[in-house]
């Protein structure tokens, strides 16, 4: 028997209580509020009402897709414009911006048991600077010329020239607003880093923290050290198109015009680029990671399994993201025999990854599965991640990536890895957590009726759309036409991708309605309607208050895991609960 | 609950792979000598293809023996560290078992066999050019400093080995069946990618550097060329094609086109009758 849940001694506190800033008005309270669970709402409202933007956008790029030229408003140019942005948003200010601002905003404090982040002020302006970046993303919708239609890599020297849409206005504010966001976002990073790594209450090791925990955690890591990559090459990007300088532009003829650039190198760009956009993929599936252990482990009674291995493989696969860019770029010209490295790390990585899957599904196996909603978004995610995770070994197989790059197969997978899947564990994450949040449950039927359409529909969507990629269809292409190569019944697919599309989309309302009816008419809850063992359903009150604990900090004897554990009553002991035999 | 969730999962095994089986969308019929990466791909196929199924049908068996019923409590285990290295290892084994062949024709694809003649295809936005070697099998020099309407790739007028390329502007580029070429890429203005479905190969045009793959093209017919990266609002516009010709058709094609040197005395002349 190993002694991960074994209650140690418990160590004096490291850090004495803190005293917090508590809010005098209305405005400190739920405007400027220096308050993480307030912070991390803001953030998740502000973080989903622009995904709703990518959402309407992707509707009429499928609408395009299947009815080619029958729209009028989807124009070549809006259609690379919506292309661009719902890529952007939905990876970016959607998924980036909720699970860090929003999820780490919420569950760090609760989770580890501190009072807030360690430095709420620094926390409460990377918010307000996350909004202006949304902010001028959306002014650029306005400007003339409207939104760059760059494709969500923004790859010079085609963004910053006249050939793509919004080269005017639209490249500059997507630039300057990823520069606010990462500014905004480092602001809040650090909070999460340091609070998870000072702000532990007793007893807290890190080997007793929740996968979730250790998921955002690992997250922050990953994205305060990729983000700058973004960044400089985001600020030499501005130079090229305002300044005029040549960072990544060589000598350019274009519309037979020789333009003043000359000396730049544009696969730099790309290098910058990927060393960001790679682990970028990661800072989005960790959490996501994070959520699904604990979420499994919640609704199947059971410890999740491995859970050593399972930080480390967290740890190994942040590690490894950084190593393995390249495959984005097999086909770009870079030096050739870059391919066998990169192919190496990039396939090395699935080890780790591979391994996090049989343990969730090991944790099911002699488990006592409740089939809530929250575990039903917890197996989707298994699923599409599977298919995701297995596309990416044809993709990071150097040679398997030549025919398939730059096809529909590429935003299949990417699409089932990173788009759907950490979508599912939002909505898990959502329908788990909406009871501490707000005190009420959201309502089990229609959370059901979201999961079916949600999961299948999505399914049915990406999985076919991997066929049209080995045809051969291209991806970023406004209208495909009469080719020989592709069957005419491969239309008659785009139609019905793009059925399910809409119905998916719009099974959202269901979502929402849910959301909100239940804040006023949901079921009580009480503070831990699941009966979880985590700290952050064992506050005192629920939703938890001002500074999360009320007098005296929780002491953690024991790891978040400690389900059906034998010879103990009920079928949970709360980390914070004291060995009934005192430790020897 | 449980059992409907579990025959779900099982329908949805079940039906992505006759989706597989029998949808009618496949890769196109190859015309190169590239069938290795179809090769690979078919491997990767049947080795994710089972780690899939098998994982999601394990699910779906838990989801179903294990669901919640009156009485049932979770077994408590929390790491079998022996089960968990043996599922490493097994999985270590897979992943080489794909990338060994993959790497192997990796090296196949970068290593252009000797007897390759080169050809040279142009990327502009938004269409495709071509040039050949003359006589001495050589390319001349080129730069974007040189473009101009009367050369639109770019030669250099000054270099002798460049007077004799044949320079195909917004034609077709015809290739002979069963001649091994190597394709340089070149890019005047952003990145395109030349890409061919039937031969499985595509490779970006990087503004600034060369960029190269070859292949044998090993079925004759007419092929569309595609570009591969977006290039702005006529990227999906940006079409050419490739005639493959059995070895006579090709001569005989090659006899009709010009050399640069004849293409720059034309437009010499063209420029003193104005
Ligand atoms: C049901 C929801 C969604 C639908 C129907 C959808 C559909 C699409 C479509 C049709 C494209 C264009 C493909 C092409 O270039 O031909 C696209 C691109 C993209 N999508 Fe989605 N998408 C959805 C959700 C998401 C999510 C959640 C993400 C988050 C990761 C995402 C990320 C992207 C990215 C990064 C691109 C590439 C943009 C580019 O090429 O520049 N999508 N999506
Ligand atoms: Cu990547
Ligand atoms: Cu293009």
């Amino acid at each position: 028997m190993v002694d991960i849940g074994a209650a140690e001694g418990i160590p004096p506190a490291e850090v004495e209580d803190v005293e917090l800033y508590h809010a005098k008005s209305w405005v400190t309270k739920y405007v400027f509020c220096q308050d993480a669970k307030v912070i991390a709402i803001q953030y998740s409202i502000t973080a989903i009402s622009i995904g709703l933007v990518a959402l309407v956008l992707s509707w009429l790029i499928r609408l395009q897709l299947a009815f080619p030229g029958t729209f009028s408003i989807v124009t070549p140019s809006n259609y690379y414009q919506f292309v661009t942005m719902h890529g952007m948003i939905m990876v970016i200010y959607l998924l980036t911006a909720l699970f860090l601002g929003g999820f780490g905003n919420y569950l760090i404090p609760l989770m580890v048991g501190a009072r807030d982040m360690v430095f709420p002020y620094v926390n409460m302006l990377s918010y307000w600077v996350y909004l202006l970046a949304v902010v001028v993303l959306v002014a650029s919708f306005f400007a003339p010329g409207g939104p760059t239609g760059a494709g969500w890599t923004l790859y010079p020297p085609q963004a910053i020239l006249e050939g793509t849409p919004g080269r005017q206005w639209g490249i500059i504010l997507m630039l300057v607003s990823l520069i606010l966001f990462i500014i905004g976002f480092t602001m809040g990073g650090l909070n999460y880093v340091v609070t998870v790594l000072q702000g532990r209450t007793r007893g807290m090791t890190m080997m007793r923290l929740p996968l979730t925990v250790w998921g955002i955690f690992t997250a922050t890591i990953l994205a305060l050290l990729a983000f700058p990559a973004l960044f400089v090459a985001s600020v030499m990007m501005l130079f090229d198109r305002v300044l005029g300088t040549s960072f990544f532009m060589p000598a350019i003829v274009a519309a037979g015009e020789h333009l003043k650039y000359g000396g730049g190198s544009p696969i730099l760009f790309q290098h910058l680029f990927w060393f960001f956009g790679h682990p970028e993929v990661y800072i989005v599936a960790l959490p996501a990671f994070g959520i699904v252990s604990d979420l499994i482990s919640v609704h199947s009674r059971k410890n999740i399994f491995g859970y050593r291995m399972m930080v480390w493989a967290l740890v190994a696969i942040a590690v490894l993201s950084f190593i393995v860019w390249g495959h984005h770029m097999y086909i770009s010209g870079m030096n050739p025999p870059f391919g066998f490295f990169f192919a190496t790390s990039t396939l090395i990585i699935a080890v780790p990854t591979a391994i996090k899957v049989y343990n969730w599904v090991l944790t099911l196996w002699r488990g006592d599965i409740h089939l809530t909603v929250p575990m039903l978004f917890a197996l989707g995610f298994i699923v599409t991640f599977v298919n995701g995770g297995i596309t990416g070994l044809f993709l990071g197989n150097v040679i398997v990536d030549v025919p398939l790059s730059a096809t529909m197969f590429v935003v299949a997978h990417f699409h089932m890895v990173m788009g759907i899947a950490p979508i599912l564990v939002v909505f898990g994450g959502i329908y788990h957590w909406y009871p501490k949040i707000t005190g009420r449950m959201l309502n089990e039927r229609l959370g059901q009726i979201h999961f079916w359409i949600t999961f299948l529909g999505a399914y049915l969507i990406y999985f076919p759309m991997h066929y049209l990629g080995f045809i051969g269809v291209p991806r970023r292409y406004y209208e495909l036409g009469e080719t020989a190569f592709v069957p005419a019944s491969a239309a008659t697919l785009n139609v019905a991708i793009t059925a399910a599309a809409l119905i998916v989309g719009a099974a959202q309302t269901v979502f929402f309605f849910n959301v909100i009816w239940s804040l006023y008419k949901g079921k009580l809850a009480g503070g831990n309607p699941w009966r979880a063992a985590s700290l952050e359903w064992q506050t005192p009150e629920t939703p938890p208050g001002h500074g999360n604990w009320g007098k005296e900090l929780p002491v953690v004897y024991r790891w978040a895991y400690d389900y059906s554990v034998p010879g103990a009553g009920q079928d949970f002991l709360p980390q914070n609960q004291p060995p009934a035999i005192p430790a020897r | 609950m449980a059992i409907a969730f579990a025959l779900i999962l099982v329908l949805v095994v079940v039906g992505s792979v006759l989706f597989h089986v029998l949808s009618p969308w496949w890769m196109t019929p190859i015309a190169s000598n590239w069938s290795y990466i179809d090769g690979t791909i078919t491997l990767t196929f049947w080795i994710t293809g089972i780690g899939y199924i098998a994982i999601i049908l394990f699910m779906a068996y838990c989801v179903f023996r294990f669901r919640h019923q009156e009485g049932r409590r979770a077994a408590y285990q929390p790491e079998n560290t022996k089960l968990e290295w043996a599922l490493g290892i097994g999985t270590t084994v897979a992943v080489l078992a794909l990338l060994g062949p993959g790497l192997v024709v990796w090296y196949q694809y970068i290593e252009v066999p000797k007897e390759a003649t080169e050809v040279e295809v142009v990327g502009q936005q938004w269409n495709w050019s071509f040039r050949l070697p003359g006589k001495n099998g050589l390319l001349g020099t080129s730069d974007p400093r040189y473009v101009s309407s009367d050369n639109p790739l770019g030669l250099n007028p000054n270099d002798p080995n460049g007077q004799d390329n044949v320079v195909i502007d917004g034609g077709e580029l015809h290739l002979a069946l069963g001649k091994p070429v190597k394709v340089l890429l070149r890019s005047i203005d952003v990145v395109h990618d030349f890409y061919v479905p039937e031969f499985r190969a595509k490779m970006d045009l990087m503004p600034g550097l060369v960029t190269y793959f070859w292949f044998t093209p090993t079925r004759t017919g007419t092929f569309e060329v595609l570009c591969a990266a977006f290039c702005g609002v006529g990227h999906d516009a940006m079409r050419g094609s490739v005639v493959v010709d059995n070895e006579s058709d090709y001569q005989t094609w090659l006899r009709k086109q010009h050399t640069f040197a004849e293409l720059s005395a034309r437009a010499k002349k063209a420029s003193l009758t104005r």
